[in-house]
């Protein structure tokens, strides 16, 4: 049963390669999107701690403000 | 002018989903790979090699389903001047060029064994590639342009030009003689494939959508919160 899984009829090659061409290529896009993702919360959360009092209750007014530094601490 | 949710009710809903359609996507894929390296038959004439179907196919379906909405949303951003059509049309673009870039490669592995060649210049495989390329132009539009207006103008026609390659794509097998062989699945009339192959095609292509909505989400949130990086600089 293994062996048959590992050599199928001599296509092996061709079909894991498939596979873990399309296996490779769907982590490499989810890594490169985290990073990304996680990149631009940071400076995020940077610029947001740099504002004034005044600035911050300014942006804080806004929600989405809140949901993002509320989930970029969540993470 | 159409309304779509308030960008925080929409960031609330984006920021919460993806690890429970990355929970989801592990799921339907680990089911799929089974179903598609163990369980489904060999194929009589292909034999084994008929299992790069599983990937090749759901990755050419999608690619083509991801472009056709960019169209559509870009379009649409235009009709009823919302710029929050052309934000999802990006965050869908990085998804649809990877299925594209898969289906191609899988397709040129598939291809040695079936047909004796890693590449041939057939209608299906040449008008897949432009599709590619229109992809590629696509993306690189929203790098070169830091002009709103002109990127929404630009990347929207390069989408119109590249929906005409779409049906090319679709009919190119019945239209002229190629190695691919004529559709095998047809939602209005009987699929001439067998159930055993038809599921876990089908498994695999829920995985593979499931994926694409992952990355949506994420580029979607990265977006967002570009957007309000920028309007923190503003303050």
């Amino acid at each position: 049963m293994i062996n048959e899984l590992l050599f199928m009829n001599g296509y092996a090659v061709y079909v894991f390669s498939a596979f873990g061409f399309t296996l490779l290529s769907f982590l490499s896009l989810y890594l490169v999107t985290k990073v990304q993702f996680i990149k631009e919360q940071n400076k995020f959360v940077a610029k947001f701690g740099s504002l004034n009092t005044e600035q911050a209750i300014s942006a804080k007014s806004q929600r989405i403000n809140k949901e993002i530094l509320a989930d970029a601490t969540n993470n | 002018m159409l309304k779509l949710p308030e960008p925080n009710k929409i960031f609330q809903i984006t920021s919460k989903a993806p690890k429970y359609v990355l929970f989801l996507f592990v799921v339907v894929l680990s089911v799929g790979l089974v179903e598609a390296l163990i369980l489904s038959p060999e194929d009589y004439k292909q034999s084994d090699a008929v299992r790069i179907m599983y990937v090749h196919v759901p990755a050419a379906w999608i690619s083509l389903g991801i472009f056709s909405s960019i169209t559509i949303l870009s379009i649409s951003g235009f009709i009823f001047k919302n710029k929050n059509f052309f934000l999802i049309s990006k965050s869908l673009a990085p998804s649809g060029f990877i299925f594209n870039i898969i289906a191609l490669v899988t397709g040129s592995i598939w291809g040695k064994p079936t047909w004796g060649t890693w590449w041939a210049w057939d209608a299906r495989i040449t008008s897949m590639l432009i599709l590619a390329l229109f992809y590629a132009l696509y993306l690189i539009s929203w790098r070169i342009y830091k002009n709103k207006e002109k990127v929404f103008k630009i990347s929207t026609f390069i989408t119109i030009l590249g929906i005409i390659n779409v049906p090319i794509i679709k009919y190119s097998v019945d239209w002229w003689n190629t190695l691919h062989q004529p559709a095998s699945i047809n939602i209005l009339s009987k699929s001439s494939i067998h159930s055993s192959m038809l599921y876990p095609l089908l498994i695999m292509t829920a995985a593979f959508a499931l994926f694409s909505l992952l990355i949506f989400l994420m580029k979607y949130n990265t977006e967002l919160i570009k957007i309000k990086n920028k309007g923190l600089d503003r303050l």
